[in-house]
Order: structure tokens, then C-alpha cells, then sequence
């Protein structure tokens, strides 16, 4: 149906219904286009990585360009790509899977994406403007404090202002969890991705802040002259890593829970069988969730911090595999002797549970503080991040987009061609990464431009770049997939999969308001409830009424661009004080926006009960 | 406050009661938050050793935060246990990782 009208409408009413909307399933399809955009710019940086690694002494880019690139990449992928990739899911099903009719903030949600899509904008804008940041994703000081040029300044202006869009979306999702489930839908009773939602929107409350203050201290010692990371004015450069680390270890759970979620939903509607072990799972959660915040320092453990801080946080390190390893068991046992259906949804699945398992295993390995001074900023560590990271989470995120594809969408996306991506895809991702361990021991440091002959490392980076080609034609057949079947593709009913959540008792297309009537919550799985007492949908909690939603806003957007131009006013202000003009503007149409968006009432609009029953209702 | 016509009138006197007896949590809390003022400020420019000062004044602070948090904010209301677990749960780990850091960067 909503194509249909989209095709009616011209394509200018459309871009500004995008540019307005206020709708978390609108709002997913955004995220979805800038992740996957961002995704797209951050994997060819990677295969020029393994093209210039492809041979000893090779010189395909330059050892600056070689710098920036990496740092790119690194930033790009966490920060540009996996992050709104999650929030892409989380805004598609969460209301969906509470029974909720919106999220608590419309209008923040909103706000969220384009301080994204702008930040990240403003980060790239480095490669046209004099080049790109080089100090690593980690940016440790004082290689950024005094890395020439504005690529590093990009890097705090472009990361604060996407920053600030993630923390205003996990505020966002954790009032929506506390406080807009459906009647009977109790903690306890949240199907697993909610929870996971729900553990990483605290997560991104609690360990973003960090990151605002490092990056803070980071802009006032590069832009205004401070010396907090700087030894010669009474500065100390460590703590520009604990901070970065405070944060950073919690994101790597802010990015692996929500594929946790994805998984724990996939395994129970395609085995025909409950989740095995919930509580224990919701708990498990919680615990990572927790101890994510105790073990920053395991970056750290070369820095010299002493042995007795070592320890501490190498055994808080190693704590965090006994709940993971809990949730392996559980998905184990979930398949166990139930009626099994595989297609690419599952495949995905099934490629993560032993990938990321190696992942966690070198996990424990590099958590041995003694033992990690041998592997520190080698490739070993590169191996091990992105077993966990891309066997984790690009696979929690292409399993999770092959599964909720119908409810985004309408259409189911083609079995084979998913077949194709998954293969190629897990080939090339075991190829690229799994000798790189090898590499690692052998010596080969990371973040180097090149090697020597003599080294003995040509074959594993051939293997590795080999690998890395075919993980490029997964990716490339799963764009070709979509367009298929964005062309050609049927649209199919509301619950395709036989599901179990709430998310599948809306009908497809899901109408705006996402439920007519608020559904009544009787256990887990809600809607495997109702088909087990042989009815077809929910029983509603509430008779027909008229339903209150909020209006579509452009302010977001005008917010988002004002901090956009004044981050080019601060980068350059301090080449030519003029340019603070720019940054005053910048902040002047932000305050502006948010003058406007105070003063101006607005109170949503009415649906009414008539136009429900007549089944219109947009 | 206004007159509410469904409810009983016992109903009506306990809600009265009740809100009565906030009111004067209120104005009590209030007062005792001026008179912590007052001494804090006096107690700065009287000049009295730091390391007596500092200590109370901190103890005084956060005396203050708890007063408002529950008497003005109505944390000490039913229905507020989700964001007492936030509240208490973000102080316990900013406080962990502010010593963390202390120790591990003075020592
Ligand atoms: C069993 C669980 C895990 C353990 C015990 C563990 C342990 C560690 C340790 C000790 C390091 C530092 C090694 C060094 O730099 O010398 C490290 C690095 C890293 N880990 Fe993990 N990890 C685990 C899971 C994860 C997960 C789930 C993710 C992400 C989804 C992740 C992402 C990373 C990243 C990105 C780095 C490298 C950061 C950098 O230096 O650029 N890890 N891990
Ligand atoms: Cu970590």
C-alpha cells in the first residue's frame, strides 16, 4: 500500500516526507540508507588497506594516505556503519515488539539520525579538505594532540556532533522500554532484543559521556591551546586513553548485544521452540551489560599501569566470557531437538556461533595480562576484534535484516541470492581474518603501511586479501538482492516466518500507528500464545478509540545542519578568527530551531475512531 | 488540587490529608536547604582549615541533592523504582571509574 502512494506522490513530496518524518519505522529506513551508505565507504577503505598489503614493499598509496585510510575505516565502521545499522533494527521492531504505537520522543528520534548522518558528514568532508584524521580510531594523544593539518580536528567535531545523535537515541529507547510497553508486558515477559535494547541504550547513557569529555579536552588542546594531554604543560596523555577506553569497551557491547538480540529471536521462530534458558539470557545480558564498565584497562595493559592493576582487570576481563559463554550454550539448546527450518536468516545464525566463539577464545587469550604484551598492536589483536565485530555483529546485522525484511519492507529478500551472500561472504570473512592470527604471531605489527621481503608475511596477505575480495561479492550480491527484490519481489502476509512476537501480529504493510488497538500481553511470546489457543491475532487491551500521534517536524533536520556548519566555523577558526562568524550562524540556526521548537505548541494529531474502522487511517 | 466530584468524600480527605503533609515536607526541606546555605557560605568566608571545610561542605551537598531528588522530584513517590536503579546503578559506576582513574593515574 505505501508504495503504491509513494509512487502516486512525486518524488519531492516524498524526499520531504523522509526529511519531516517523526515515525520509528521511517526513521529505520533512514538509518538503514546512511548505515549501509557509510558501510559501503568504509569497506572499499578496506580493500585499499589489503590491496596496498597485498605484496612486501608495495606502494599502491602512500604511507600518510596509507594512515588515513586506516584511521577511516576504523572510525568509520564503528561510529558511520554498525551503529546505525543497529539502530536501523532497533527502530523497526522495538515499538513494534512492546506493542507500542511510537516511541517515547518522536521528535528526538529524529533529531538522533540526522546529528548522525550530519556528524558523519562532517567527518568525511576531511578527505576534500586537506585530508583526512590519521591517529587510529583510538586517536591516542599525543600522536592526535599533534597531528598536522585538520584531518584530527574533523575527527572530534565530526564524532561529537554523531555522538551526541546516539546518546539523545539510547535516552530515547530506554524511556520507550520503561515506559511504553503494552498491558501485560512485563519485564520478564520482553522478548530478548528488547532486552538487549534496553541493556545498550543504558550502556550508551552511561559510557557516551566519556567519550564527550575526552573529545572535549581533545578539541580545547588542539583548537584553543589547553594542555590536558600535554606532559610539557602538566598534562598527562593517559588519560586521553582511559577516557577513550571508558567509552570504548562498553561500545564494543553496545555493538554485539543488539546481534545477540537479533539471534535470540531468529533461533526460537525458526526452531519452532521457546528461547532456551530466558532468564538465564536476560540475566546474562544484564551481567555484560555491567561488567562491560569494569574492564576498560585490558586495552591498556602495556601501558604500564603495574602489575596489580593488570590483574585486576584481566580477571574482571575474563569474568565477561562466563555469561557469554552462557548465551552460546542457551542457542545451543534452543535448536535442540526442535523442528529446524534453514534459510538465509539462520544461515547467518549458524556462521555466527562458531565465528564469534573463536573470537570470545582469543578474547580470553589477550585478557592474559602477561601473555598480551606479546600480542599488543600486533595483527593478532586485528584478528580478534574482527572475529568478534564482523563475525558478531555484521552477521547479528545481516541476519536481522534478512529476517525483519518483510516487516520493513513488505517483501521477503530472495533465498538464493542470500544463500550466495552468506557463502561467499563467510568464505572470504575466514580467509581475510583467520590467518591473520598467524600473522600476528609471527610478528607483523598493526597500523604499518608496509613489510620487508625477508619476512616471510606475502602469503598470509595474500590469502587475507584474497578473502577480503570475496567478502566485497557477498556484499555486492546483497545490494543486487535488494534491488531485485525491491523490483520484483511479492509482498507477503504480516507474519511470513510463523512468528512469535509481537512484531508479526501487525499486518503489512504495518499502518503508522502500528496497532489499532494496544494488544493485551498474556506471557512471553504473545503471539504464539494467541495461535496455540487457535486465535489468529492478539487480543486487544482496549476498544477502538481515537489514537494520538505526533506531527512530522523539519526542525531536526535544520538542528542537525546548524551544527554541521558551525563545526567547519571551529575546525578553521583557529587558520582565521573570521571563520568564528561561521560557527556563531551554525550555532544561531540550532538555537533558532530549538527557540522555534519551545515556543511553538505543538500537539500531534488526532486519527480518528471512524477512519480506523474504514481501515484509512493516513 | 481541584475538587474531584467522583471520588468519595473519605477518599478526598486522605487525598488532602496527604497532600497536607507533603506540603509541609515541602516548606521543612526547604527551610533546612536555606539554613545548609547559610552555613556553607559562612562557613567559607570565616576562613576555617580546608581540610575541615571541603568535607562538610560535600556532605552538605549531597544532603541537598537527596532533598530535592525526593521531596521536590517525588522520588520518595510510589512508581519510581526504574529510575532509582539508574540513579544508584550510573552513580555506583561513575564513582568506581572516577577512583579507578584516580588511583591508577596519581599513584
Ligand atoms: C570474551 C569476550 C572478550 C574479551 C575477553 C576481550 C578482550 C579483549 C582485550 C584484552 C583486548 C585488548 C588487546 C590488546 O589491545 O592488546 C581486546 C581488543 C578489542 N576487542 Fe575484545 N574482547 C572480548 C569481546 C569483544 C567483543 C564482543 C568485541 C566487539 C564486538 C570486541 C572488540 C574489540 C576491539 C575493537 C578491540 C581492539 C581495540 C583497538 O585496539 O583498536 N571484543 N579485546
Ligand atoms: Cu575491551
Amino acid at each position: 500500500m505505501s508504495t503504491t502512494i509513494a509512487q502516486k506522490r512525486g518524488i519531492g513530496s516524498m524526499l520531504w516526507d523522509y526529511l519531516t518524518t517523526v515515525d520509528h519505522k521511517k526513521i529505520a529506513v533512514l538509518y538503514l540508507l546512511g548505515g549501509g551508505f557509510f558501510f559501503i565507504i568504509g569497506g572499499l577503505e578496506a580493500l585499499a588497506i589489503r590491496i596496498q598489503l597485498i605484496k612486501p614493499a608495495n606502494d599502491f598509496v602512500s604511507a600518510g594516505f596509507y594512515n588515513e585510510l586506516l584511521t577511516m575505516h576504523g572510525t568509520t565502521m564503528i561510529f558511520l556503519a554498525a551503529m546505525p545499522l543497529v539502530f536501523a533494527l532497533m527502530n523497526a521492531v522495538v515499538p513494534l515488539q512492546i506493542g507500542a504505537r511510537d516511541v517515547a520522543f518522536p521528535f528526538l528520534n529524529s533529531l538522533g539520525f540526522w546529528l548522525f548522518l550530519f556528524g558523519g558528514l562532517l567527518l568525511n568532508a576531511s578527505w576534500f579538505l586537506g585530508g583526512a584524521p590519521d591517529a587510529g580510531w583510538t586517536a591516542y594523544a599525543p600522536l592526535s594532540t599533534t597531528s598536522p593539518g585538520h584531518g584530527v580536528d574533523f575527527y572530534v567535531l565530526g564524532l561529537q556532533i554523531s555522538g551526541a545523535g546516539t546518546l539523545i537515541a539510547g535516552i530515547n529507547f530506554l524511556v520507550t522500554i520503561v515506559n511504553m510497553r503494552a498491558p501485560g508486558m512485563t519485564y520478564m515477559r520482553m522478548p530478548l532484543f528488547t532486552w538487549t535494547t534496553f541493556i545498550v541504550s543504558a550502556l550508551i547513557l552511561f559510557a557516551f559521556p566519556a567519550l564527550t569529555v575526552g573529545l572535549f579536552l581533545l578539541m580545547f588542546d588542539r583548537l584553543f591551546g589547553s594542555g590536558f594531554f600535554d606532559a610539557s604543560m602538566g598534562g598527562n596523555s593517559v588519560i586521553w586513553e582511559h577516557l577513550f577506553w571508558i567509552f570504548g569497551h562498553p561500545e564494543v557491547y553496545i555493538l554485539i548485544l543488539p546481534a545477540f538480540g537479533v539471534f535470540s529471536e531468529i533461533l526460537p521462530t525458526f526452531s519452532r521452540k521457546r528461547l532456551f534458558g530466558y532468564t538465564a539470557m536476560v540475566f546474562a545480558t544484564v551481567l555484560i551489560g555491567f561488567l562491560g564498565f569494569m574492564v576498560w584497562a585490558h586495552h591498556m595493559f602495556t601501558v604500564g599501569l603495574g602489575p596489580a592493576a593488570n590483574s585486576i582487570f584481566a580477571i574482571a576481563t575474563m569474568a565477561i566470557a562466563v555469561p557469554t559463554g552462557i548465551k552460546i550454550f542457551n542457542w545451543l539448546f534452543t535448536m535442540w531437538g526442535g523442528s529446524i527450518r534453514i534459510n538465509s536468516a539462520m544461515l547467518w545464525t549458524l556462521g555466527f556461533i562458531p565465528s564469534f566463539t573463536i573470537g570470545g577464545m582469543t578474547g580470553v587469550m589477550v585478557a592474559a595480562a602477561p601473555a598480551d604484551y606479546q600480542y599488543h598492536d600486533s595483527y593478532f589483536i586485528v584478528a580478534h576484534f574482527h572475529y568478534v565485530i564482523v563475525g558478531g555483529v555484521v552477521f547479528g546485522i545481516f541476519a536481522g535484516l534478512h529476517y525483519w525484511w518483510p516487516k520493513m519492507f513488505g517483501k521477503i529478500l530472495d533465498e538464493t541470492l542470500g544463500k550466495i551472500t552468506f557463502w561467499t561472504f563467510f568464505i572470504g570473512f575466514h580467509l581475510t581474518f583467520f590467518i591473520q592470527h598467524f600473522l600476528g604471531l609471527m610478528g607483523m605489527p598493526r597500523r604499518y603501511w608496509t613489510y620487508g621481503a625477508d619476512q616471510q608475511l606475502e602469503l598470509g596477505n595474500v590469502i587475507s586479501t584474497i578473502g577480503a575480495f570475496f567478502m566485497a561479492i557477498g556484499a555486492i550480491v546483497f545490494i543486487y538482492n535488494v534491488i531485485i527484490t525491491t523490483a520484483k519481489g511479492e509482498m507477503v502476509s504480516g507474519d511470513p516466518w510463523d512468528g512469535r512476537t509481537l512484531e508479526w501480529a501487525t499486518p503489512n504493510p504495518t499502518p503508522h500507528y502500528n496497532f489499532a488497538q494496544t494488544p493485551l500481553v498474556r506471557g512471553l511470546d504473545p503471539l504464539w500464545i494467541e495461535k496455540t489457543e487457535g486465535r489468529k491475532g492478539m487480543t486487544p487491551a482496549e476498544p477502538l478509540g481515537d489514537i494520538h500521534m505526533p506531527n512530522p517536524s523539519i526542525l531536526p533536520f535544520i538542528m542537525s545542519l546548524g551544527l554541521f556548519i558551525a563545526g567547519f566555523g571551529f575546525i578553521y577558526q583557529i587558520d582565521d578568527p573570521r571563520w568564528l562568524i561561521v560557527a556563531i550562524v551554525g550555532m544561531g540556526i540550532l538555537l533558532g530551531a530549538m527557540f522555534i521548537r519551545s515556543v511553538k505548541d505543538d500537539h500531534g494529531h488526532h486519527i480518528h475512531k471512524e477512519d480506523l474502522e474504514k481501515g484509512a487511517g493516513l | 488540587m481541584s475538587e474531584n466530584t467522583n471520588s468519595t468524600t473519605t477518599d478526598l480527605d486522605y487525598k488532602k490529608a496527604k497532600k497536607k503533609e507533603e506540603m509541609k515536607q515541602q516548606v521543612v526541606t526547604f527551610a533546612l536547604m536555606i539554613v545548609f546555605t547559610i552555613i556553607a557560605f559562612t562557613m567559607v568566608t570565616a576562613g576555617l582549615d580546608k581540610l575541615f571545610v571541603i568535607p562538610i561542605l560535600i556532605i552538605l551537598a549531597v544532603v541537598q541533592v537527596g532533598f530535592q531528588l525526593y521531596y521536590f522530584m517525588h522520588m520518595s513517590h510510589k512508581g519510581h523504582e526504574m529510575p532509582s536503579i539508574m540513579f544508584y546503578g550510573g552513580t555506583a559506576v561513575a564513582f568506581l571509574t572516577v577512583l579507578t582513574m584516580l588511583v591508577l593515574v596519581w599513584w
